[in-house]
């Protein structure tokens, strides 16, 4: 007689600085599909699982953030590329979590791929539109440049698991930021996927840090992480989104507010440009 | 260090006589209202506060205190000045007032200088030669950019954010004024703008040369006062925007005030800049720069280099080339024209720029000032060098805001970057080298808004100013100037307009039909 | 200061280290190579600055004054004669007939030929005289003929020689030929004092200034000088800025003090005080003495005067008012 093959499952971990730890909390939460089932077990990240995420981020960003643009662009359309080849795990995925038909669902994954080379072609172009070499009434050089804000933190779209993720990610670090995310409470396993896509593809460890569990739980942490210089708030609960600006505040990070978005839209450059500081550099011209 | 009206001068040889500017071009009024839809009004409450020339202590005029009912007035002048007049205004129409305005503002720079000088404490020869001139510049330069709006979004459709408020500190009174006002009022928004509590004069009479280029009513109301009309002015649900300069902390402030209203808010704040001079460096401007970087307007300044970085292998001869060129410092009576350095803008700032000075003798830090008297009245403090500092004294971290340098060594160009980028401040820093390689390698590594190679605290119209890090957000200045002031159209992604008003009936920009 | 120079006890001149220095062009390059460089938008900034200096009043009296008595008043025209020299003369020694305290220029400045003639004329008055010598202005003659013509002027009674320096060579980097044509001639000067013309309108940076600065006064000149007033420019205020920098770094490293002379391009009286102002903010006021600081020029001495007539009696003068020499 046979039987059917039992399934060898998944262990969904947090992906932090290249590696795959699980919560150092040692819990985790249930996650189901949208049809109710389970799915899996994701680990439900602590306070301290973000603040290492930071850690992570911070220390990647100056090798980041210092290689050329050119070689972002390559890195992330790598990613692109990797994770078309593995479409089929993601449209699963996706499908469970957000529970579209197999059709729809397929759709998300080549827009998200889509998004991805979309992204990845603004590397080596961005500043280049929100440089400007500036007329001074002296006689000065004087170039203004953009550079990346630093360590960004978002909350990756609840609703949206995988192509709000990379709608929210890539421009965060194709303009040279390193980024901790939070992925969608519910739909947490696209976001653990994408992980282990970045680990197998040229993005170096810590340039994108990947936390799953209770966002209420995580992001007043990241929020108020005084290493932390940007927070996106596309994922936050209405209820929490003034909260955590407020907490932002105490350094000032940059805050991208939640609003209503078609994440299948063209994205624009809001999310570019939002992460970006113009640098202003003079120099005297003479002999 | 000499005393400027002593009339021993520089030399035994030459010496300068005291040379003071002529007050007579100012007529200062024994008391001003608040200036709301184009006309000056009494306050609601009847508020008043005093307004004083640091220098002498001498009480220049009283000025009315705007409370929460007059800045509601103000807002509600703006609005109407919004949708009735202002944003359905060509572009080309209103770039003719603010070149209006810049020209008057130059047919009338002696009488604005003067002023400057009388309230702020800063030597003339800054108010006339910096001051005045750049407030003109930048309305000259935003002046033109009113009808060419849709070629500083590259393209995209855009309209202004509505009423504007804005609220600026007391080191550069008129210019601070004119870097708000100029961008705000080109892009289509009106203004309701707080001068600082210290230096109020000169946006006052900003209000007549409004008048004299016939400006709409409402399109500019400027609303004196002190933190309390600075947080009504911020806090108004009819105000679309929010754009400060002055320190961290109310910066910090009102960003908490602000949080979850999806108002826009720009922010210029505090600095600890560094002033990096490598062993290669031309000596004589370098110390010029130094100089000019902490000791320029008191040390009044948020871009100060207060943080003089030098090179080991050069710190003697630069420390005696600075000691040397600090003995030639002036300092005295503003009004006089060859003063370098001026009065403290007031007792308050006085008694924090003093403990911080005592903080770091008392961490052991060496303290020096050229040999120096000061005047009798106002409020004054010597230009001071603390050497032996290190990274953990306080006057290595805290922004003191006024003339006080703190020298620190490195040996190699990391150490130097890394000294330089450690503190949650970014507005600025300088870079001294005659390498060009060394110096852009430098500039890259600075996580700083403005950056000065081969010099220091030079500000253009054209070139966008604002910090990294806790020093705000957003550009001044430039094309970039621009962003603070415009919302793209379409679903507005940060939720950009306030309180459900959102442009008027005739917002979007003629510009960009 | 620079490398080369340090570790010289302060006020002493190591006889050593400039032996050092002068062993070949390339030791000498890289000294002068090593200078700190001058940046030149900051160095103008600077002397535009400055140039806002306000001298009223009492200090414009005594400036006017003091810049009269720092006049090197010349004339260096093909046309000179004896007459044209000798009026020139009763100029220095009466600047203002019509105001016995005007003070005495510093010198009179003329060809080498004229030289007897100045002496003459200045018999027993303290006004020196100065003669430009070395083919000026090109400065493009053998050495022998350079030296003859110093030789000459000095016999004939001159005090100060304005000698020029060879600007094809230092362009060229042949800043030994250079050291060594001056100490030559000054060598030949014997007890007159050396002032050395850099013609820097010729060097074109302020770089080269800074080093050819430094090279006269290693060689042993006892003035460095802006110009010939053939060149365009002549002196203006950052090159002055940049020679006072230079004599003022110099004294410190050496404790020897060399004099600067602006000339050529000094008409107005407000020119003379920026001078002035640049001098005592910059090198200091022990420069601010005609021994130290001399202003090569002709006209300006009539503005002087003029405007010391208005300060003393409140009206603006004319031309008509001061002598035409």
């Amino acid at each position: 007689m046979s039987t059917e093959r039992l399934a060898v499952r998944k262990t969904y971990k947090l992906y932090v600085g290249g590696g795959f730890p699980r919560s150092e909390s040692g819990r985790s939460y249930p996650v189901t599909a949208v049809s109710g089932g389970f799915l899996a077990n994701a680990a439900r990240a602590s306070r301290k699982d973000a603040r290492d995420a930071v850690v992570a981020a911070r220390k990647a960003f100056p090798g980041w953030s210092g290689a050329t643009a050119y070689n972002r662009g390559q890195v992330l359309y790598r990613v692109a590329e990797l994770l078309e080849g593995r479409r089929a795990q993601f449209a699963d995925e996706v499908r469970a979590a957000e529970g579209l038909t197999r059709k729809d669902a397929a759709a998300v994954v080549d827009a998200a791929v889509d998004r991805l080379v979309w992204y990845a072609g603004w590397a080596d172009k961005i500043t280049q539109i929100t440089g400007a070499a500036n007329p001074v009434a002296g006689p000065y050089f004087n170039l203004s440049t953009s550079e990346p804000t630093g360590v960004v933190c978002a909350l990756a779209p609840r609703e949206s698991s995988l192509l709000g993720l990379i709608s929210v990610v890539a421009p965060v670090v194709i303009t040279g930021n390193t980024a901790v995310v939070a992925a969608s409470e519910t739909g947490p396993l696209p976001a653990v996927s994408l992980g282990e896509v970045l680990a197998t593809s040229d993005v170096p460890g810590g340039v994108v840090n990947v936390l799953t569990g209770r966002t209420a739980e995580i992001a007043p942490a990241l929020a108020a992480h005084m290493d932390v210089n940007g927070l996106d708030l596309a994922g936050a609960p209405g209820d929490l989104a003034r909260e955590l600006e407020t907490a932002a505040t105490h350094n000032l990070k940059r805050v991208l507010r939640p609003c209503a978005e078609d994440w299948a839209a063209e994205p624009g450059l809001t999310r570019l440009t939002h992460w970006l500081e113009t640098k202003t550099v003079w120099h005297p011209v003479g002999t | 260090m000499t005393g400027s009206s002593s009339g021993s001068g520089t030399s035994r040889a030459l010496g300068y006589a005291p040379a003071p500017e002529s007050r007579s071009v100012v007529d200062i009024a024994p008391s001003y209202g608040l200036f709301i839809d184009g006309e000056f009004t009494e306050p609601a409450d009847g508020g008043t506060f005093k307004t004083v020339n640091p220098a002498t202590e001498e009480v220049l005029c009283e000025v009315s205190e705007a409370g929460a009912g007059d800045v509601d007035r103000a807002v509600r002048a703006a609005r109407r000045a919004y949708e009735r007049t202002w944003s359905r205004l060509p572009g080309s129409e209103r770039a003719k007032y603010l070149f209006r305005i810049a020209r008057i503002l130059q047919e009338r720079a002696r009488e604005f200088a003067v002023l400057e000088t009388l309230d702020n404490g800063k030597p003339i020869k800054e108010s006339r030669d910096v001051d005045v001139p750049l407030s003109a510049a930048w309305f000259f330069y935003y002046a033109g950019w009113a009808d060419k709006l849709r070629h500083a979004t590259g393209g995209l459709p855009a309209h202004p954010l509505g009423v504007v408020g804005q609220v600026i500190p007391w080191n550069f009174p008129l210019m601070m004024l004119a870097w708000k006002v100029a961008p705000a009022l080109a892009c289509g928004n009106t203004v309701v703008l707080k001068p600082a509590e210290t230096t109020p004069l000169t946006a006052l009479l900003f209000a007549d040369v409004c008048r004299q280029a016939e400006l709409p009513p409402g399109v500019v109301n400027i609303v004196t006062g002190a933190g309390e009309t600075g947080r009504a002015v911020a806090g108004h649900p009819g105000v679309d925007k929010i754009a400060f300069t002055g320190s961290t902390e109310v910066g910090k402030a009102i960003a908490r005030q602000v949080a979850g209203t999806g108002k826009p808010v720009t922010l210029e704040l505090g600095g600890k800049a560094a002033n990096i001079v490598f062993d290669d460096a031309a000596v004589d401007q370098a110390v010029e720069g130094v100089v000019s970087g902490i000791f320029f307007n008191q040390g009044h300044v948020c871009c100060a280099g207060s943080r003089l970085l030098v090179q080991e292998s050069v710190h003697e001869e630069v420390l005696a080339a600075l000691r040397r060129r600090l003995t030639t410092l002036r300092l005295g009576d503003p009004m006089d024209k060859n003063t370098d350095i001026g009065a403290i803008n007031s007792a308050g700032q006085l008694a924090r720029v003093r403990e911080l000075a005592d903080a770091g003798e008392a961490e052991g830090a060496q303290r020096w000032s050229p040999a120096c008297e000061l005047p009798g009245q106002g409020y004054w403090f010597p230009p001071t060098v603390f050497t032996g500092v290190s990274q953990a004294h306080r006057i290595a971290r805290e922004e003191i805001f006024g003339p006080v340098l703190s020298v620190l060594t490195f040996r190699t160009a990391e150490e130097a970057v890394e000294k330089a980028n450690n503190t949650p401040y970014g507005l600025s820093a300088g870079v001294w080298t005659e390498k060009g390689s060394r110096a852009l390698w430098t500039a890259a590594r600075l996580r700083a808004g403005v950056v000065w190679t081969n010099t220091y605290n030079r500000f253009d119209p054209a070139s966008p100013f604002g910090g990294y890090k806790e020093s705000g957000y957003g550009r001044e200045g430039g094309r970039h100037g621009l962003d603070a002031y415009l919302a793209p159209d379409g679903p507005d992604r940060r939720g950009h307009l306030g309180s459900g008003t959102g442009p008027g009936p005739g917002a979007v920009l003629e510009d960009f039909r | 200061m620079t490398a080369p120079l340090t570790g010289l006890d302060p006020g002493v001149i190591d006889p050593g280290a400039v032996e050092d220095l002068i062993s070949s062009d390339a030791s000498l390059r890289r000294f002068l190579h090593g200078l700190p460089g001058v940046d030149q938008v900051g160095v103008e900034a600077r002397s535009a600055a400055l140039a806002t200096r306000s001298v009223k009043t009492t200090a414009k009296a005594r400036a006017i004054d003091l810049a009269v008595r720092m006049i090197d008043l010349t004339t260096l025209e093909g046309a000179d004669t004896p007459g044209k020299v000798r009026s020139l003369c009763a100029k220095a020694r009466r600047p203002d007939p019509a105001d016995p305290t005007t003070p005495q220029v510093a010198a009179v400045c003329v060809y080498p030929d004229l030289v007897p003639v100045a002496v003459e004329a200045l018999d027993g008055s303290p006004v020196q005289v100065a003669s430009v010598a070395t083919a000026f202005p090109a400065g493009r003659a053998a050495l022998p003929v350079k030296l003859a013509d110093t030789a000459d002027a000095v016999a004939a009674g001159a005090h100060e020689v304005d000698m020029v320096i060879d600007r094809g060579a230092f362009l060229s980097g042949r800043y030994l030929h250079v050291y060594d044509e001056i100490r030559a001639v000054k060598d030949v000067c014997a007890g007159a004092h050396l002032k050395v013309i850099l013609e820097t309108g010729e060097l074109a940076t302020y770089d080269n200034v800074r080093r050819a600065s430094w090279l006269a006064m290693l060689a042993g000149g006892d003035f460095i000088k802006t110009s010939t007033g053939k060149v365009s420019p002549a002196a203006t205020l950052p090159v002055t800025l940049v020679m006072l920098e230079a004599v003022r770094d110099y004294r410190e490293a050496t404790g020897r003090q060399v004099g600067v002379k602006p000339a050529g391009g000094i008409r107005t009286t407000k020119d003379a005080l920026r001078h002035l102002v640049q001098v005592g903010e910059t090198a200091g006021e022990d420069w601010l003495d005609p021994r130290w600081f001399r202003l090569g020029a002709s006209s300006l001495l009539n503005d002087l005067l003029m405007q010391r007539a208005k300060a003393a009696s409140g009206r603006y003068s004319g031309p008509d008012y001061v002598s035409l020499d």
